[in-house]
């Protein structure tokens, strides 16, 4: 069996990054030019990554399915982004952002990963700071922040509630000034759809044109994938309804290892379901739980009054509602991690207290705003409660909101090593699309931070050492038979895929396959669901295959046959995420199995047994995928019980 | 509140009928048309790009091909939605995107056309979805800061006026999505432009490369075939961020001491 090997540089935490800085393989400028990087996905990941190699000299092609880089996933984070700046003076240190999230992933991430994102965190605030990231102010004109769940310091910075948004228009501007000087190349509208391999390296991909539906070689020295998470497997999620699993996919069926598929997160504050013709689900930011209280009724007969029209929120006393988070956990209060906070809502409506649907806990301003007045909040959460209006028709200043736990990211991907390197010599993965730092959950405000640490600061340095290797690698030629080959593949699925013609449509088949996902290997997980789901989704697959419609042709735009093409993979990544659930025999972060809990109904880990990384390797088709073990040592911090009561 | 509870319950059941006149392109070089499409039992919470997809399952079902539209996010930020609804861009509502529209806004048994944008700059690619790179080509051509990856100052040794951080947001707020375009007349981008300069002006790390921004990007502008503003405040009116107007004069300032001192 392989050994995976992390290659986690030698030494003493805090000195690793430098001392491997100091020591790597750089390549000179005159050979930069020399060598080709595609990168796939331009979010906060991918931009950064190719602006800053671009600038760096290396001759970078940059590949979107939206029709401009600026429209990414990325731009839909609302809340913040973390660093260790400690400009609050409040205790905060590298040293305890590094820590918090260890312990917020559950003790399943690597040490010297997530000592290297704190340590590098102050420079993306610097970094984006320079390219006029309009960051909140205080009134003294410096940068202001918040808190976010799983920390006790106030190290989250923002601006108002499209921090996302703003970070990757920075990322934008930087790309675009690249794409000017033309050291970076842009390809907009094209979907990745497969990956080459030649002689064992990754040497390039297969795109399709969104609009003229031209299939097309490209080929490199290395290969970057920053396209994002996988969460809309679960068909309602809310992510961007564009995001998906396909590229990391095919990497993986090219032999990348899949790190801890199982890993979901599922985010506590969104906007319940409200209909079965809904396409997605609405964030509301976990910075409104800096100020916004949970409750539930405490007594069952006013849950069911409030679910039946008899009652509303504002006739609920005081003494009659129970703020479950605070009661439970003292410490952190309505600040608890998002797979604890989920979890809680989950046990409030499973036990028969939850508002509206019954599937809907109250997120209550009325404190807050009677504290502070209803300026303060409006200046702090305006855009927020304006799309929740916008969308429920109730107006969350008077009335409290009403949330329930989403699909919101996956800490699952694809596995790499310190350098950010797949199993696969010369195929990379950054941002949500690899496995690497946030372990069995991420904290708040950590994948902006995550995406661009190791598009900025990151990956510039390590694809190096890769590269430098290649100096003497010619541009690599499309025309090897590995492309022909590759282009074939495509071309052959595409056909198969509108020959179909069967009866159902893409969404509905993907719609059915959500719902099972998310009620077999959703908030709680058991062995007989688990393998029940196995079971069922290779029906769906059949079901897919067999009677799948798409209308119109191959050649030119054809959103149906995009989606149909994600939803393939979709449900073999279905089957993946179920078998590594199913082999994790413990509850950690996210990943909560019922068999495994506290009386309480805490989370129960089994860290004899499960303090590993689980890396899939693929076998082929209908073959039971291999699972390889990376051992994960904690070497300078104290493993715990996660405790956020006290 | 009681009152505006038991209305919104009210109108939360009962669905509405909608005759839809849609128009379908088949591609950048063919002539496109208005269809007439009759859509049955929409619920007002559905969100207008939902009542879409409802049709256009429908029109699969029928062996027919579905009506292409760009969007994404389906949050109102990502700026890749934008129809052109009962001759405005985003519908009805005020301050938000197509997708954040919600068919309560509409009555039942309205009839309503859905047009693509309509600007020279801006072809049609597909059926309501068209080609807006042009506005990557004015970003390129100087919307941003020129500094490299690493080696900047720590962020707080350059200090903003709260004031000026918050205009300076208000106009980076943008989204990109284009309704100024189609809202315009004379299809001009000021209200874009002008959102990125106005941003950069306020900053003090946009001062060094604020005379050169703003001429390349109004340069880049007229090039690509957008026309003059008149003032005649439509953009503002139908910005889903509001941005407001004062930026436009604000750039029209910087445009001024840029070229009278160039
Ligand atoms: C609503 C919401 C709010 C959030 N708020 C926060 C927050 O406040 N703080 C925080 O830290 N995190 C937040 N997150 C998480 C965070 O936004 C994401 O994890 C992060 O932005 C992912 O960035 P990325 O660059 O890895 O990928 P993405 O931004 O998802 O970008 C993916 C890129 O890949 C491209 N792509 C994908 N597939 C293909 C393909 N097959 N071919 C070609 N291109 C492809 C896309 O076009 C896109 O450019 C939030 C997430 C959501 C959904
Ligand atoms: S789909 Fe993103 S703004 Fe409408």
């Amino acid at each position: 069996m392989i050994r995976l090997n992390a290659k986690i540089p030698e030494g003493p935490l805090a000195d690793k990054w430098t001392r491997y800085k100091a020591t790597q393989k750089l390549v000179n400028p005159a050979n930069k030019r020399k060598l080709d990087i595609i990168i796939v996905g331009t979010g906060l990941a991918g931009a950064s990554a190719a602006a800053s190699l671009g600038e760096l000299g290396f001759n970078v092609s940059a590949f979107c399915y939206q029709d401009s880089p600026r429209r990414a996933h990325s731009i839909a984070a609302q809340g913040g982004i973390n660093a260790a700046k400690n400009y609050r003076n409040d205790g905060d240190s590298v040293y305890r952002l590094f820590y918090d999230t260890i312990k917020g992933g559950d003790y399943r991430s690597r040490e010297a990963n997530v000592y290297r994102l704190a340590e590098v965190s102050n420079a993306i605030i610097d970094q984006c700071v320079a390219q006029g990231v309009p960051f909140a102010r205080e009134y003294g004109g410096l940068l202001d922040n918040r808190s976010f769940g799983g920390a006790q310091v106030s190290r989250t910075f923002y601006a108002r509630g499209q921090t996302g948004q703003q970070l990757l228009l920075g990322a934008y501007g930087a790309l675009s000034r690249q794409i000017a000087k033309g050291t970076v190349k842009m390809f907009t509208r094209s979907e990745m759809l497969d990956l080459v391999i030649v002689d064992g390296k990754a040497r390039g991909i297969i795109t399709r044109n969104l609009v003229t539906g031209e299939i097309t070689r490209h080929a490199a020295h290395a290969v970057v994938l920053a396209t994002g998470g996988y969460g809309n497997a679960f068909f309602l999620s809310t992510n961007a309804m564009g995001s998906n699993g396909s590229a990391i996919w095919q990497a993986y069926k090219k032999g990348a290892f899949f790190a801890n598929p199982a890993f979901v997160q599922i985010h506590p504050t969104c906007i319940p379901v409200h209909g079965d013709y809904q396409s997605k689900l609405t964030l509301m930011s976990e910075s409104l739980r800096n100020d916004g209280r949970i409750w539930v009724p405490k007594k069952k007969e006013d849950a069911e009054a409030i679910r039946a029209g008899k009652l509303s929120s504002v006739d609920i006393p005081e003494e009659d509602r129970d703020y479950y988070l605070e009661r439970r956990y003292p410490a952190f209060g309505n600040l608890v991690p998002r797979d604890v906070a989920s979890r809680a809502a989950k046990e409030r409506c499973d036990a028969g207290y939850g508002v509206g649907t019954g599937l809907a806990v109250y997120l209550d301003f009325t404190d807050a705003i009677n504290r502070l007045g209803k300026n303060v909040i409006e200046e702090r959460y305006g855009n927020l409660f304006q799309m929740y209006e916008k969308i429920t028709d109730e107006n969350p200043y008077k009335t409290p909101m009403m949330i329930y736990p989403a699909i919101h990211y996956t800490m699952g991907g694809i596995w790499v090593d310190y350098e950010l390197m797949t199993t696969i010599p010369g195929l990379f993965a950054i941002g949500e699309a690899n496995f690497s730092d946030h372990g069995a959950n991420r904290l708040g405000a950590s994948a902006l931070m995550q995406g661009l640490a190791d598009g900025y600061f990151v990956l510039p340095y390590t694809i190096q050492n890769y590269l430098a290797g290649e100096i003497m690698t010619p541009r690599i030629s499309t025309s090897l038979q590995e492309f022909q080959d590759a282009e074939n593949a495509i071309s052959e699925r595409i056909s198969r895929l509108m020959s179909i013609k069967g009866k159902r449509t893409v969404d509905q088949i993907h719609r059915e396959f959500g719902m099972k996902l998310w009620d077999l290997v959703g908030m709680g997980r058991n062995k007989d669901g688990l393998q029940q789901a196995l079971t069922s989704f290779k029906d769906m697959k059949d079901e897919f295959w067999g009677n799948i419609r798409i209308p119109g042709d191959a050649a030119g735009m054809n959103p149906e046959l995009e989606k149909a093409g994600r939803v393939a993979d979709f449900i073999e990544l279905g089957e993946l995420m179920a078998l590594d659930a199913l082999n994790r025999e413990e509850s950690c972060g996210g990943h909560f199995r019922e068999e495994h809990q506290t009386p309480e109904g805490e989370a129960m880990r089994h860290d004899g047994k499960f303090m590993y990384v689980s890396a899939w390797e693929y076998q082929g088709k209908d073959k039971e995928p291999i699972l390889h073990k990376e051992n994960i040592d904690y070497e300078f911090i104290k493993v715990q019980v996660r405790n956020y009561k006290i | 509140m009681s009152l505006l509870r038991y209305r919104s319950e009210i109108i939360k059941f009962k669905e509405m009928n909608f005759t839809l006149k849609i128009w379908r392109q088949e591609n950048a070089r063919a002539k496109g048309r208005f269809e007439t499409y009759q859509l049955q039992d929409i619920s007002p919470d559905c969100s207008f790009l939902e009542m879409l997809d409802i049709l256009n399952q429908q029109l699969i079902d029928k062996f027919e091909k579905p009506v292409c539209f760009d969007h994404d996010c389906r949050e109102g930020i990502c700026g890749a939605c934008g129809l052109y609804i009962n001759g405005r861009p985003h519908g009805p509502d005020k301050g938000i995107t197509t997708c954040q529209l919600h068919m309560r806004k509409f009555k039942d048994g309205d009839t309503i056309v859905v047009e693509p944008w309509r600007a020279k700059p801006f072809p049609v690619i597909k059926d309501l979805v068209v080609d807006r790179s042009a506005f990557d080509k004015i970003i390129q051509a100087g919307g941003f800061i020129s500094v490299n990856t690493g080696g900047v100052p720590d962020a707080n040794t350059i200090p903003v006026p709260r004031k000026n951080a918050d205009i300076a947001m208000d106009a980076a707020a943008c989204i990109g999505c284009g309704a100024c375009v189609a809202a315009c007349k004379n299809a001009s981008a000021m209200l874009f432009v002008a959102a990125k300069v106005s941003q950069f002006a306020m900053l003090p790390q946009g001062q060094v490369e604020a005379k050169e921004r703003v001429l390349k990007m109004v340069q880049k502008m007229d090039e690509l075939g957008f026309g003059n503003c008149t003032n005649t405040g439509a953009c503002e009116a139908e910005c889903p961020k509001e941005i407001s107007l004062s930026h436009i004069a604000r750039m029209n300032r910087e445009y001024f001491s840029a070229t009278f001192n160039a």
